[in-house]
């Protein structure tokens, strides 16, 4: 194929650096980085196992109780459990479960360093400036582009799986905490900062407080784009509905995709109306008077 | 006025926002104007050599338009802004040396504020609120209760404790704010256009129980403002305060009748001085007599020194005004500090009145002596 552009250096070069220097870190610090992650994989396994021993009638009084609790309607804690039923009557109660560990861990995670990161960038300008681009960067490069360094890291499995999905789950958290605290009234920052408030106990007494209704709205989005990432997540060894999507295009079963795939949009819609619901009571109980 | 009445001192206090502030404050001081400092170091002058003292108790209301860096200048007397140069003296501290902590101590336990939209945590109740000083200050949560109810009693939101700030008006709101700020007990309390955003009526009552407040307590209160009329109503003392520069400072009687500059002068052209000037400024003081006391000759004698007697029988003073024939006749009475304007209707049906000075009648002002005060302070035109 005749290129148009005129080869002006040879990329060959710093393609092999590149993949040589991490064929030497993956070689070198693998074992590392694994046991690192190991407390990572046992959260998952954990959790996994727990929700696939617990019996499926304890498992959606559960899920239909803490959606109730969060929306306070009887119809959609109904549909709730009608939707789980549902998932369970079509055989795929396990590779429910199984994604529904991954998601919520994976979830875990990123609010876990999502919400500080998202509190440092508030509290700095140049931190936020660096940190902007690099978000953008994660959620534009495509999927699959990182998907490859964590498989040579780790190899096929479960630790890849729930790191790729941290990593594209955990930008909403991030900037809706920075844009949440950065959002808060001045005035009521001043005021408290007036009355002698230490940093910390602008940021615990004050700033979260007020913050919260768009830090759950970013949650609720990592939730979803952690369930979004299912499927391909699956392909490098998490199991779950993902994988019975994959197997559904290795096979050409439609009826096994289909079905998955409902399943998922199940799942989905239970979760975004549970964090939803919560985002919105953040809300209203924080409503000002102005 | 002494050292010891003095509470808080600036001195010499400039503010720049900009990169380059050494050069701007360099500008300044070689005689610079504002806009050529812009132009030359691109730095804003938010504050220009302020310099001037408030002492203990008094209420010092710092007054300019949008712009005039009245804001700026509250916030630098907690450094919620840190001045660019200059000293800041409270109750004799140098409160630019203070390290962290003795800032936050100092926030805590010497200097409170209260802001123009409220501030209050919307998430917390009004006791919570109004009990944060005491919570940050340390003191245990059962006193801090007892405090925080004392001080809402004392604004007049007794029951409201367990609302939320939204469920209230603008000028409850105000008020919790108000409460807060009395309830950490510090001696100086800032006051940013605290009152701006209330509807006029509320303003006023606001600005009644701030007075009422204020002679029970005897803060140093600077209050923030834009509008005269309350700063004429609640200062002993007022700054002008104009693009970051202080153009006088006075009390009402002064800035009113003896502007320093133009700018004040125009500032204050529209005040009805009908209301800025107070009985005892006009009215004249007469021999006051016993009923028996007063024989037609001895009355007669003074009538011929003093426009007027005042004949005290026991019960209600009289008057026996020069011209007016046979008996001291029973006329209304004012107290000195009333405002001249609220004589008129009594002066409209009366040639004179009885002026009260601490419940005892002193003197007399007829229509001719409120006029010509007023003639003599009017500006020309």
């Amino acid at each position: 194929m005749a290129d148009n552009f005129p080869e002006l250096i040879d990329t060959r070069g710093l393609r092999f650096a590149i993949d040589d220097g991490f064929s030497w870190v993956v070689a070198n610090y693998g074992d590392v980085f694994e046991r690192l992650l190991m407390p990572l994989l046992k959260l998952l396994s954990g959790m996994e196992t727990f929700l696939q021993w617990l019996p499926w009638y304890v498992t959606i009084a559960a899920i239909a109780a803490l959606t109730y609790s969060a929306s306070r309607s009887l119809k959609a804690t109904a549909g709730a459990a009608v939707m789980l039923v549902f998932i369970g009557a079509l055989g795929l109660w396990n590779d429910a479960m199984a994604t529904i560990a991954l998601m919520l861990a994976a979830t875990v995670v990123a609010v876990v360093v999502g919400i500080p990161l998202g509190i440092a960038m508030a509290r700095s300008d140049w931190l936020r400036s660096m940190a902007l681009p690099l978000l953008d960067i994660m959620q534009t490069l495509p999927i699959f582009v990182y998907l490859i360094p964590f498989v040579m890291l780790f190899g096929p499995g479960k630790i890849p799986a729930i790191l790729a999905t941290v990593f594209f789950a955990i930008p909403p958290v991030i900037r809706l905490t920075d844009l949440g605290i950065r959002q808060v009234d001045g005035e009521v920052v001043e005021a408290i900062t007036a009355f002698g408030a230490t940093p910390r106990q602008k940021l615990f007494k004050v700033q979260i407080p007020l913050a919260l209704p768009t830090i759950m709205a970013g949650i609720n989005q990592t939730t979803m784009m952690a369930l979004s990432m299912v499927v391909i997540a699956s392909m490098i060894g998490a199991g779950g509905l993902g994988y019975q999507v994959l197997q559904g295009i290795q096979r050409l079963e439609v009826s096994r995709g289909l079905i998955a795939g409902i399943a998922i949009v199940f799942l989905a819609v239970i979760f975004d109306r549970i964090a939803q619901s919560y985002g919105r009571r953040a809300q209203k109980h924080l409503a000002s008077g102005e | 006025m002494t050292a010891s009445d003095v509470k808080i001192q600036i001195e010499k206090v400039y503010k720049i926002f900009g990169d380059r502030p050494d050069d701007a404050i360099a500008e300044l001081r070689a005689g610079a104007q504002k806009t050529e400092v812009l132009q030359k170091t691109g730095c804003v002058v938010g504050l220009k050599d302020i310099d001037f003292s408030i002492r203990n108790g008094e209420t010092f209301v710092i007054m300019g338009l949008s712009g005039s860096g009245k804001s700026t200048l509250i916030r630098h007397f907690n450094r919620l802004i840190e001045p660019t140069a200059g000293r800041i003296l409270v109750g004799g501290r140098n409160i630019m040396e203070m390290n962290a902590k003795e800032l936050l101590a100092f926030r805590r336990n010497g200097i409170s504020m209260v802001f123009q939209r409220f501030g209050l945590l919307p998430h917390q109740t009004v006791l919570e609120n109004t009990i944060c000083g005491p919570i940050l200050q340390g003191v245990n949560r059962r006193e801090a209760v007892a405090l925080g109810m004392e001080q809402l009693e004392l604004v007049g939101l007794k029951g409201f404790e367990n609302r939320f700030p939204r469920q209230l008006s603008g000028g409850m709101q105000q008020r919790v704010g108000l409460a807060r700020a009395l309830a950490t007990k510090a001696d100086v309390l800032l006051m940013d256009e605290a009152f701006s955003a209330l509807d006029p009526l509320i303003k006023s009552d606001m600005q009644e129980q701030l007075k009422d407040i204020q002679a029970r307590l005897k803060k140093t209160i600077i209050f923030i403002t834009h509008d005269l009329d309350e700063a004429l109503h609640l200062g002993d003392r007022i700054a002008i305060l104009k693009d970051g520069e202080l153009r006088q400072v006075g009390t009402g009687e002064e800035i009113l009748f003896r502007p320093a500059d133009d700018y004040v002068e125009r500032f204050v052209r529209k005040v009805d001085l009908s209301r800025a000037m107070y009985a005892h400024e006009a009215f004249t003081k007469v021999p006051v007599l016993t009923s028996a006391e007063a024989t037609p000759e001895r009355s007669a004698a003074l009538l011929r020194e003093h426009p007027g007697v005042v004949v005290t029988n026991g019960v209600a003073p009289r008057l026996l005004a020069r011209g007016a024939t046979g008996e001291a006749i029973a006329v209304a009475s004012v107290d000195a500090g009333a405002a001249i304007g609220q004589c008129f209707p009594l002066l409209a049906a009366q040639d004179a009145i009885l002026v009260t000075e601490g419940g005892a009648a002193t003197g007399m002002l007829t229509r001719e002596m409120a006029f010509k005060a007023l003639a003599r302070s009017a500006r020309p035109v």
